[in-house]
């Protein structure tokens, strides 16, 4: 039986195409995924993404514990309601997940997971957590909505109260801020200004209803997969897993290396890579012809053969783009993708491709 | 349910074919099939003159998630195909029995079209697909 978020009802109104998301049932689009892509790169537009698993971390151990457990470091949190992106890894230095931390304040943390991972994210944590004083809840009783796009913020604002609209406004990117059972972020996935807002889950179909009163619209998986892509963001499962390092997959820039006495989990293994120097590194893909690339495919540099981690259309930018792969030393600016047997031209770019509306290309 | 005109001829991977009454027979894909898909993004359509044997992969249509072959309906050879759909894949979302036609094939023999499914037939198999 999958299970269905808060706004379920909603999704059902807004006549959208239900799927099967790691067992959720989770909105694929409302009728046209490049309408919302659109939606979302010029105007605003909402997700739910309340299958995603937030878990509170409270006590005098949870700072300790999570610069133990996490590859960045929590000490960079330096006021209350700063968000920091990381990867959790394994004692090999592979990724269990990534995640964003939120510094609440005093001893709590707040950390969102994704939804696929749940599990062993939470029986790792566990298992990580014996011998530090602190406690570890779930917050199934949260939903949570992702408003993004250039006039995300402004539309939000209308769409909350006034103290809470008070509160939005005052956020600078990525910060976020407690306000009662609320939690307001200026963060996203999608290369776009915008809130995440977590709230009580009989709270969340009526603040739905007000954002799309206040002309933001409904927008779903489809479409914040071609967004976070054109954003060069990573998605877990798909562009890194427990097989690879941060290092292999871009993520280098997340893992904290000072302090150098900080002994998380994994650091003994990612420090010998850093000084031998990775195998495969990873980078963005343009298709120069026709076509989309895919998950999968085959690619060919200067320096031998990689593979396509994501691949998909760019609505923005109505080319083929995808993030892959391939063996370190390659130098080139050109390489080559298999798709159905023949081999079409690629340049091979620094991700992301679009910020902020705007091509990087 | 989708709509689907009385007088095609459909597959079971949800191709569709119309009758031009002059010995040729124009080539689509479903509502059903785009529906499916999703926006579509890009077409790959067999080569004017090509043969192409019942069931041979000739062709693909590409949405934003996912690629979908697109197989030869009957034994015959193409005659044309829908150059538009290059510059603007969308029309087969828009207009999948008509502007989104994907090519015309001048079939071996008039006996091709006793394998394929009528329109009560099809709509049935949509049913039973679920």
């Amino acid at each position: 039986m999958p299970k269905r978020t808060p706004l379920y009802d909603e999704h059902l109104a807004a006549a959208a195409r239900m799927v099967d998301f790691a067992g959720w049932e989770m909105p694929l689009h409302y009728g046209s995924q490049l309408g919302e892509h659109h939606q979302v790169r010029r105007d605003a537009g909402v997700f739910d993404v309340s299958h995603m698993t937030v878990i509170d971390l409270a006590g005098v151990d949870s700072r300790d514990f999570l610069q133990r457990l996490l590859a960045n470091d929590v000490a960079k949190l330096k006021t209350p309601g700063k968000a920091l992106y990381t990867c959790m890894l394994q004692e090999d230095g592979g990724v269990i997940d990534d995640l964003i931390v939120y510094w609440l304040g005093d001893d709590r943390y707040r950390l969102v997971v994704n939804a696929a991972t749940r599990d062993k994210d939470l029986a790792w944590m566990r298992a990580q957590a014996a011998g530090f004083d602190l406690t570890l809840e779930e917050r199934k009783d949260l939903a949570m909505l992702a408003v993004q796009g250039p006039k995300a913020c402004e539309r939000a604002v209308q769409a909350l109260d006034s103290g809470l609209a008070a509160v939005a406004q005052s956020l600078s990117p990525f910060t976020g801020t407690e306000s009662g059972d609320w939690f307001i972020a200026r963060t996203g996935y999608t290369g776009e200004d915008g809130y995440e807002v977590l709230l009580p889950a009989d709270e969340a179909p009526i603040f739905w209803r007000a954002l799309l009163e206040a002309g933001v619209r409904p927008v779903g998986l489809g479409a914040r997969d071609t967004l976070r892509l054109e954003a060069g963001m990573n998605l877990y499962g798909t562009d890194m897993d427990a097989s690879v390092t941060p290092l292999e997959c871009g993520l280098e820039w997340t893992v904290a290396w000072a302090p150098a006495e900080r002994d998380f989990i994994g650091r003994s293994v990612l420090e010998k890579q850093r000084a031998t120097g990775a195998t495969r590194r990873f980078i963005g893909l343009v298709l120069e012809g026709r076509g989309v690339l895919r998950g999968h495919e085959r690619v060919v540099t200067d320096a031998g053969e990689g593979e396509i981690t994501s691949g998909s259309f760019s609505p923005t930018l109505g080319v083929s783009i995808g993030l892959a792969r391939v063996p370190a030393q390659t130098v080139a600016e050109r390489g080559e993708v298999e798709i159905r047997g023949k081999l079409h031209p690629v340049r091979l770019i620094k991700p992301p491709f679009v910020r902020h509306g705007q091509s990087c290309l | 349910m989708s709509e689907l005109p009385s007088d095609f001829f459909y597959t079971q991977s949800h191709e569709w074919l119309r009758d031009n009454g002059d010995g040729t027979l124009t080539v689509g894909i479903t509502d059903h099939a785009q529906e499916q898909l999703g926006d579509l993004v890009y077409v790959e359509l067999p080569e004017v003159g090509t043969h192409l044997t019942t069931g041979d992969a000739c062709g693909v249509v590409e949405s934003v998630k996912a690629a979908s072959d697109v197989y030869a309906p009957i034994d015959g050879e193409v005659l044309a195909v829908n150059e538009t759909l290059a510059e603007t894949p969308e029309l087969i979302n828009q207009s999948p029995y008509a502007d989104g036609w994907l090519f015309s094939i001048k079939p071996d023999s008039a006996e091709v079209l006793k394998n394929l499914m009528n329109t009560e037939a099809y709509r049935a198999y949509l049913d039973s697909e679920g």
